[in-house]
């Protein structure tokens, strides 16, 4: 095999990633270590000006509070995020990004990203939290910014490095190795701190377009679990691990739809042209007491929707055409009518332009005007976002000022956003239990976490003491795909079909269709029962067995191969989540058919888990949910602490 | 296939010291051809179509054709981007529909490399251990209406 120079860097704090929450930390960071001397270090497995997520751009920012304006409070924005995951919110840290992402929303417009206003000079807004932007750039423009901080503050980044695994000093985070994706270079990163940064996990189940379509997941195929992965096997507790999110989109090309139901107030129908949020209003008591509450949850939302899908009366249109007219037969006279229509044509097609351009090719080539004919909406697959309408994340700390005397001795334990592994912080899709941050929310959090890791460091400025037999072990580990394929790729005549080996897109399939059938994907109408997922965990214990036979015949293939196993992790957490909540909570991300209704009185409360890499095990941990909106908390549950064999 | 890139425009970024495709793909998909010196997708079904490819193609070598399991053939999306403008051309699968233009924003008052992350808002307590970040009290405040903040927020 090839030979691997090993490059050593060595700083005080690490990001893992080059997403939002990154560019965030990467801010917030270089801004407090120029202070106090202190080296900041990014890397990135991609390049920074189109990572993650906003790679593409985003038509709206999502979470702005507007403060400012009087209008809300942080109050409302917790009962909001609040009821939109059914009770199970993290109050503190909702609040906590909450409070700061206007200020976030303000520099985003300094350096220069276009924010929609009206001739008064304000903000427009698509609903009660969410702005419209021209936000192509939306990214680039974050990207420099992180970037011209890191250099201000005499820090630096990398990009095409792929990071695989955390370095590990018992229980404290010292650093992260990966590989570069371009040369034979291995990476050991050697810090005081690490904020994991490295988003969300798309391809954990099967998505519902399997040719070439594949890669048109909603969010991007390039997230990978990588997060998830890095903060387990540190050992870090880990929260809503069951909380996947599944949006409801465009058919097939997963368009956005918020601009159509917030902005212009449209409706989407079934077969018979009936509303099913009005027809199978009857459901909402059902899952009560989050059911009838305005805005309905998303997951509840979709479950109407899902109802109708399962009874045979789809296609399911959104209105486009109705909504296009009504807003138009609302202007004064005929010539402002059109010029309204002309306005409304052109934000419809940039909706899709700054962030979903697939949906405009599929309009084009299936000759849709939006205002002459409805389109097709549909539940995509299901993904772990925690910046989202979900939940999936590490357990991290609240901010100490924002807890009660009820929620102190739970939700705080040191630093804000610090994992339950020392000197480990988590941000964006990579923190769980804290909805709704969205772009905005996730840079954000990454700026609260980010300060937050340079505190730490003023405070434990000791060297990491990183084991250089823990870094042999990894290399080897890491390399081992490659050299799998070395060594067996020759005895057959097509190194795709070889028994001595897997390859990581057929591991990938198999994940996909384990997940799929087992735990609720698309095929199984998001559906799942206990027996179903035991079986699922069998079945995922003998992929786990078979990820020692990854082959990968170039770097390329071997982050491909690392993002498969990242993703099983994930994957693996999701299982056992499910199955130890023993109700239906988010009846429209998943469905536990032998648990088919919301148990509040045994299940309002955190499913939390932990891996042992030791042991290969799991434990499983309950733990109360308690409101800082409320007088004395919510009475929660105690805490219950389940010792889970190995698969 | 989703983005393709047309043999005679593609040059292989000579002028350049990476090819710009290469350098831009978050998937990492965007591959020269050592041979040919003429960059392709190496794996299509992996591809988000997320226009990066395109947007940054010095020759414009590089356009997106809709993926084939779900898309009928014919329509196109093209873009052409400005440092501070993007021009979309939609064309559709019915030649009797006009092709529609737009030209979008994309920065608004801060040129390409003029970002400054720092300097927009002084710092308020300047205290490593506050919840108080670097542009905070003051620009949780709007240009527009009362100034409300003298503190972060707490609940």
């Amino acid at each position: 095999m090839a030979e691997f120079e090993t490059v050593t860097v060595d700083t005080d704090l690490l990001i893992c990633g080059g997403g939002m929450a990154a560019c965030g930390a990467a801010v917030e960071a270089s801004y407090w270590a120029k202070r106090h001397g202190l080296k900041v270090t990014l890397v990135d497995k991609a390049a920074m000006d189109r990572s993650g997520a906003v790679a593409m751009g985003l038509s709206a920012i999502n979470e702005y509070v507007d403060l400012n304006s009087g209008k809300n409070t942080l109050k409302d924005y917790c009962d909001y995020v609040r009821n939109d995951l059914m009770g199970i919110t993290r109050e503190d840290l909702v609040a906590s990004i909450a409070r700061h992402v206007d200020d976030s929303v303000h520099l985003f417009e300094k350096w220069g990203l276009p924010i929609w206003k009206d001739q008064e000079g304000n903000y427009v807004h698509e609903g009660r939290w969410q702005l419209m932007i021209n936000g192509e750039s939306y990214k680039v423009i974050v990207a420099e910014a992180a970037k011209n901080a890191l250099e201000q503050a005499g820090g630096e980044y990398y990009e095409r490095v792929f990071i695989t695994h955390p370095l590990m000093d018992g229980n404290r985070c010292v650093g992260a190795v990966g590989f570069s994706v371009r040369e034979n270079k291995i990476y050991v990163f050697r810090a005081k701190a690490v904020m994991a940064a490295m988003g969300g996990a798309v391809h954990v189940f099967k998505p519902r377009s399997t040719g070439e379509g594949f890669g048109r997941s909603w969010y991007p195929p390039f997230n990978s679990g990588a997060s998830a992965f890095f903060t387990l096997y540190a050992g870090a507790e880990m929260t809503c691990q069951e909380v996947r999110f599944i949006p409801v989109r465009f058919k097939d090309a997963y368009g956005p739809v918020g601009a159509w139901f917030l902005l212009f107030k449209s409706v989407a129908t079934n077969a018979n042209h009936d509303d099913y949020m009005k027809t199978n209003a009857a459901e909402l008591e059902k899952w009560e007491p989050y059911g009838t509450v305005k805005p309905r949850p998303a997951n509840i939302r979709n479950w109407l929707m899902m109802l109708d899908v399962m009874d045979g009366k789809g296609p399911i249109y959104m209105q486009t055409a109705e909504a296009i007219k009504r807003i138009a037969d609302g202007a004064p006279d005929e010539k402002a009518g059109q010029r309204k229509l002309k306005e409304l044509e052109s934000e419809a097609w940039e909706d899709f332009l700054d962030m979903t351009i697939s949906q405009a090719i599929l309009w084009a080539a299936t000759n849709v005007e939006p205002d002459k004919k409805p389109s097709e909406i549909m539940a995509c697959e299901p993904y772990f976002i925690g910046s989202h309408s979900g939940a999936s994340g590490a357990w991290v700390s609240g901010p100490e000022d924002l807890q009660t005397s009820q929620t102190k001795d739970e939700y705080f334990w040191g630093y804000p956003n610090q994992t339950t592994v020392e000197g480990l912080f988590a941000a964006g899709d990579a923190s769980g239990a804290s909805s709704h941050k969205f772009s905005s929310g996730s840079f954000t959090e990454g700026r609260i976490g980010g300060k937050a890791a340079i505190a730490y460091i003023a405070d434990h400025n000791d060297a990491p003491h990183v084991d250089q037999a823990q870094i042999e072990q990894l290399k080897e580990e890491l390399l081992r795909p490659l050299a799998t394929f070395e060594q067996h790729a020759g005895a057959t005549t097509d190194p795709e079909i070889n028994p001595n080996y897997i390859r990581p897109k057929q591991f990938m399939y198999r994940l996909q269709k384990i997940m799929d059938e087992y735990a609720g994907g698309v095929s199984a109408q998001f559906k799942t029962n206990g027996a179903l997922l035991e079986k699922g965990e069998e079945l995922l214990g003998y992929l786990k067995e078979d990820a020692g036979s990854l082959a990968a015949e170039n770097l390329h293939e071997l982050m491909r191969s690392w993002e498969a196993v990242h993703r099983m992790y994930q994957a693996e957490a999701h299982v056992r989540s499910i199955a130890f909540r023993e109700e239906t909570r988010w009846p429209g991300y998943y469905f536990r058919a032998d648990k088919p209704s919301l148990d509040n009185e045994n299940w309002l409360a955190f499913c939390n888990c932990k891996y042992d890499r030791a042991t290969d095990s799991w434990e499983m941990i309950k733990r109360p949910v308690k409101y800082i909106t409320q007088d004395g908390g919510t009475a929660g549950q105690a805490d219950d602490h389940r010792q889970m064999a190995p698969a | 296939m989703p983005s393709y890139v047309i043999r005679d425009k593609c040059d292989g970024c000579k002028a350049l010291d990476k090819t710009a495709c290469q350098f831009i793909c978050p998937n990492d998909l965007m591959v020269l051809d050592k041979e040919s010196m003429k960059a392709y997708n190496r794996d299509p079904s992996m591809c988000w179509e997320c226009y990066s490819c395109v947007k940054i193609c010095p020759n414009q070598a590089i356009e997106v054709r809709g993926y084939q399991d779900f898309v009928p053939m014919g329509a196109s999306v093209t873009a052409m981007r400005s440092s501070d403008a993007i021009m979309w051309t939609v064309q559709f699968r019915d030649e009797e529909i006009r092709p529609k233009r737009f030209k979008f924003p994309i920065r608004r008052g801060v040129s390409e490399g003029q970002v400054q992350a720092f300097g927009h808002y002084p710092t308020g307590d300047e205290d490593l251990r506050s919840p108080t970040l670097m542009s905070e009290p003051e620009g949780l405040n709007t240009d527009n209406g009362p100034v409300r903040f003298d503190v972060v927020p707490g609940l």
